[in-house]
């Protein structure tokens, strides 16, 4: 079944932005997605309507912004497939899931000299918490390596799992679009011990998950990249772990009592809920995972292998050997994040040419930096596809980079 | 919009291919100074030889070479920069270095370059008045489009932070 894209468009009001006249092109999707209406007045019908604090008050507000809180709660964890609500816990963003982990998990269960593996494709949000208990507590950070088709190089995985703790790994590149084996890695690192943490968030938006069947332990992502709000994050845990886990951050709706000489955490997941949450945020972020399944996750995949398939062949016919691009030449095997080189022109140049067509791009290091060190670049222009993105999108993108390779040839 | 022809002017595409005092220096003689713009990744390193570091303020600029990547208004900012110091004092850079930021609308008064340009650009266009635009800045008055543009306001003064660095070294290590 094929997306109805004018339609799609047609639910995002920035999308119907002009700028000098022209409409808007936007392709920046993994960086951050557009909002649809109905997440833009879910929230705007929270703060009309039932906005009070929650968990705290007894009067009527009080109690529907908990079940708006709580409803939102449940959505996300029907939607990843979580076999309990309690164990979706709300964060800022994916950034903090993870660092989340690193500073409770990572502090309870690791000490000098332990291992943690993590991939050359990691954003920066998976590297440098660990980066932080390598210098707090002096464990070991382990890199799989990638092949020159932006693949995980496997070979020594057994090698670089002996021993090893935990596996924090992205289950899709946000730089070469890689989507990586899951399955193989989960069964790798469960049979060297390890924990195993996904960093999903270019996966949730695009592709449907199970996180009850797939058997890792922690799933973080962003609800700003899945049509929610900025401002809101996921982590999944299962219970057994995340009861087990000490608090990270303290303060109010986070207990069950405080004296003068300590504190008694209560139960999950408002242990990690440390005190007001981002109500609002989630009812968008419910209202995001609405309008994904009332679209369908297939369809949306689908949709993006076509349209990847598409602004392969196409911008490769265009811009013949300027164009160098990174990751899986199968289209079917990554997600639609294409970055790429084009000639002598450097990205920054690139992305502002873009810009002069409405055309919006990610030009730099995209937070990989050690990514862009193993692929020799100092920066990559992207481009990032979403449910809303066409045919005539690519094209408009494919004139201006003509215009841009021209115009910066050496 | 500002048109992009505000912004690539012919002579900045120029110094961008062929970008003036490319290259290395060995150290010592010369110092090694990198600079960063954590944004998008560009760097750029400055080798540099003062003719007597002990002459503080007085002492002249009597080479420079330029390396690194980046974009064209970085490179091309950097390459004019080198062609544009080179034989000067110490003193005469600072007052280079704050004309030119002057033209990108920074206004401070520390010109050591610590990235507290953040909010500068923004709606501020004229940036004239200003008692160091009568120092002359040659070809680099090409680069004054670049304030229209605010986020590429950081590229332009990525090579004059990392050259000011490098002047700081220099003459702290000398003392
Ligand atoms: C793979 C990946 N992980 C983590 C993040 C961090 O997301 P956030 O900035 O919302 O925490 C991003 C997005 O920038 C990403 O692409």
């Amino acid at each position: 079944m094929s997306l109805d894209v004018q339609a799609i468009k047609a639910d995002f009001p920035l999308l119907q932005r002009q700028i000098d006249g022209e409409r808007l092109i936007y392709l920046d999707s993994a960086n951050t997605s557009q909002k649809p209406a109905a997440v833009i007045e879910a929230v705007d019908r929270y703060y009309r309507t039932h906005n009070a604090n929650v968990h705290r008050g007894s009067y009527q507000l009080a109690v529907e912004a908990t079940a708006d809180l709580e409803g939102a709660r449940a959505k996300v964890a029907r939607f990843i497939g979580a076999p309990h609500a309690h164990e979706v816990i709300f964060t800022k963003n994916a950034t903090e899931a993870i660092n989340l982990v690193a500073q409770s998990w990572g502090r309870a269960n690791l000490s000098a000299g332990d291992v943690v593996v993590i991939s050359d494709m990691e954003h920066h949000a998976n590297i440098v918490p660990w980066h932080m208990l390598v210098d707090e507590l002096g464990i070991e950070l382990r890199w799989i390596p990638i092949d020159e088709q932006g693949q995980l190089d496997l070979t020594d995985l057994d090698r670089l799992l002996d021993g090893a703790a935990m596996l924090s790994i992205t289950a899709m590149s946000n730089v070469l679009g890689t989507i990586n084996p899951l399955d193989r890695l989960i069964t790798a690192a469960r049979a060297a011990g390890a924990a195993v943490m996904l960093d999903a968030s270019q996966h949730v938006p695009h592709m449907p998950i199970n996180v009850g069947r797939l058997g890792a332990d922690f799933v973080a992502f962003t609800g700003h990249k899945m049509l929610g709000p900025m401002g809101i994050g996921v982590l999944w845990g299962r219970t057994d772990l995340l009861e087990a886990m000490p608090p990270w951050i303290g303060g109010g709706e986070m207990i069950l009592n405080v004296t003068k000489t300590g504190f008694t955490t209560t139960e999950l997941p408002w242990k990690f809920e440390a005190g007001t949450p981002m109500v609002g945020d989630a009812v968008g972020l419910g209202a995001a995972v609405d309008y994904l399944e009332a679209v369908g996750l297939e369809a949306i995949r689908n949709h993006e292998v076509a349209l990847t398939s598409y602004a392969m062949r196409l911008l490769t016919d265009r811009l013949g050997d300027q164009l160098h691009l990174f990751g899986p030449s199968e289209p079917a095997q990554r997600g639609g994040v294409l970055s790429f080189t084009l000639g002598d022109a450097h990205p920054h140049d690139i992305a502002q040419v873009l810009d002069q067509h409405n055309v919006c791009v990610r030009a730099g290091h995209h937070c990989a930096k050690p990514l862009m060190q193993v692929l020799g670049v100092g920066a990559t222009t992207r481009v990032s596809l979403y449910l809303y993105n066409d045919e005539s999108d690519i094209d408009a993108l494919a004139g201006g980079l003509e215009e841009a390779s021209a115009m910066f040839a050496l | 919009m500002p048109g992009l022809e505000d912004l690539y002017r012919e002579i900045i595409l120029d110094h961008y291919r062929s970008p003036r005092n490319r290259g290395e220096l060995d150290t010592p003689p010369a110092s090694r100074t990198e600079g960063f713009n954590p944004l998008c990744g560009d760097e750029i390193v400055i080798y540099l030889i003062l003719d007597d570091p002990s002459k503080g303020d007085q002492a002249i600029v009597t080479d420079v070479k330029i390396g690194g990547q980046g974009c064209s208004i970085s490179q091309s900012s950097a390459s004019m920069m080198s062609v544009t110091v080179l034989g000067k004092t110490i003193e005469e850079v600072h007052q280079l270095t704050q004309a030119f930021k002057s033209m990108m609308s920074i206004h401070e008064h520390d010109i050591g370059g610590d990235g507290s340009e953040a909010e500068a650009g923004v709606g501020a266009v004229s940036g004239v008045e200003n008692p160091s635009d009568a120092v002359s800045l040659g070809d680099l008055e090409a680069l004054r489009g670049v304030v229209k543009f605010p986020v590429r306001i950081k590229c332009a003064t990525l090579g004059w932070n990392t050259l000011n660095q490098a002047l700081d070294d220099l003459l702290n290590s000398s003392v």
